[in-house]
Order: C-alpha cells, then structure tokens, then sequence
C-alpha cells in the first residue's frame, strides 16, 4: 500500500506556486496620461531609494513607461520626489 | 498655434502672504497682457520639498493652466529665471490626453465643494 500511495504522488504534478501574468495597468484601467503632480502614485513606479524600477518588475508596456519615466523625472524637478532617497516605503 | 500648458512653480518660503500673492498675480497680469487665457490659478500654499532647494526645506506652491501662443513661452519663462522670489518653475505643454485628465479632475474637485456647502 505505501509503495503505492509513493508512485501516485508522482503522477500529480508537484505543487510550485505558479507565477501570475503581469500585465501592463495603465493599458488595464485605461490611464492616458500620468500625472507628475501625484507622487504618491509615482512611488509605485520607484524603488526604495527613489529609483526607476524596470519594466520587467512593474509589467508596464514600453509606451507607458516612457510616460512613467517622464513622469517621475518632472516630479523630481519641482521636489515632489527626491532624486536620491532612503527608505520611502 | 494656441497651446494648452501648466505651470508649476515654487516660491521661497520667506515671503510674507501679500508678497507671495503679488508674485502670483505678477505672472498672472504677464500671461493676461499677452493674451493668453488662464484656466486654473491654484494655490497649493505651503508644501515640504522632497530634497533642500537653496538650502531651504519648504516652499510655497502654485499652479497656473493656461491657453497661449507657442510664441510666449520662452519670455515668460525668462520672466521666472529672473524673478529672485522664484526656487523652481516647471513649464509643460498639455496634450490632449492631459487636457482631458485635468478637466475631469476639476469636475471632481467642484463637486466635491458643493457636497461640503
């Protein structure tokens, strides 16, 4: 019986937390344009220390990272945002 | 061409309450003596900077929407560069998605002030 019970364990597939599809939200909720006025919803798009996060993180598409980036950089001009920061979150 | 674009721009924080409104109302007669048509005047009024600018840590903030001629742009910007009273200006020309976005807010912003009357 236990011999068993060993060999249909693996015949299931083993148990790996499988990854959620990320996906792009500004195409998501439909967003057209980010406002660089609004830092608390920029901090989603940076780091700790205040820096850009990649695509590859966020799932952003290309052309709304651009805008992010843009974003993000004017509102570090009018010191909404820091260039350099330490723990922001 | 008749653009739609947004200013945004930080006093020092010295300023008394008068001194800080002439400064506003200077740059608000500069852009209604060229013609241009304001659509937001929005004081945002004492703010805490995210990093020191002229080793000062706070500023007063305003923002000034308005309708202009391309042509404008680059004097009025000199007016802030030479204006002592001026930390940081940031000039943007709205596209229509922008425009859009503003608008709503605005929308928002009425109705929620009747909701409180």
């Amino acid at each position: 019986m236990a011999q068993q019970n060993s060999d249909i364990k693996y015949l299931t597939p083993i148990a790996v937390d499988t990854k959620k599809k990320k996906y792009c939200r500004f195409k998501k909720s439909k967003i057209k344009y980010i406002d660089y006025k609004d830092p608390n919803f920029l901090l989603k798009f940076v780091n700790e220390q205040g820096r850009l996060l990649p695509r590859r993180i966020t799932g952003t598409s290309t052309k709304y990272q651009k805008k992010v980036a843009q974003a993000v950089k004017r509102a570090r001009h009018i010191a909404l945002m820091p260039y350099v920061g330490d723990l922001l979150k | 061409m008749v653009n739609q674009y947004e200013t945004v721009f930080i006093m020092t924080p010295v300023l008394s309450e008068e001194q800080m409104k002439e400064t506003v109302s200077k740059f608000r007669d500069y852009l209604k003596s060229k013609k241009a048509d304001i659509v937001l005047d929005d004081s945002w009024g004492m703010r805490k900077l995210a990093y020191p600018i002229q080793k000062k840590s706070t500023g007063f903030f305003h923002l000034l929407e308005f309708k202009a001629e391309g042509e404008i742009i680059k004097e009025y910007e000199v007016a802030f560069k030479r204006d002592e009273r001026i930390m940081r200006f940031l000039t943007v020309k709205l596209d229509k998605h922008a425009v859009t976005y503003n608008e709503k807010k605005r929308r928002i912003s009425k109705e929620k002030e009747k909701a409180n009357a």
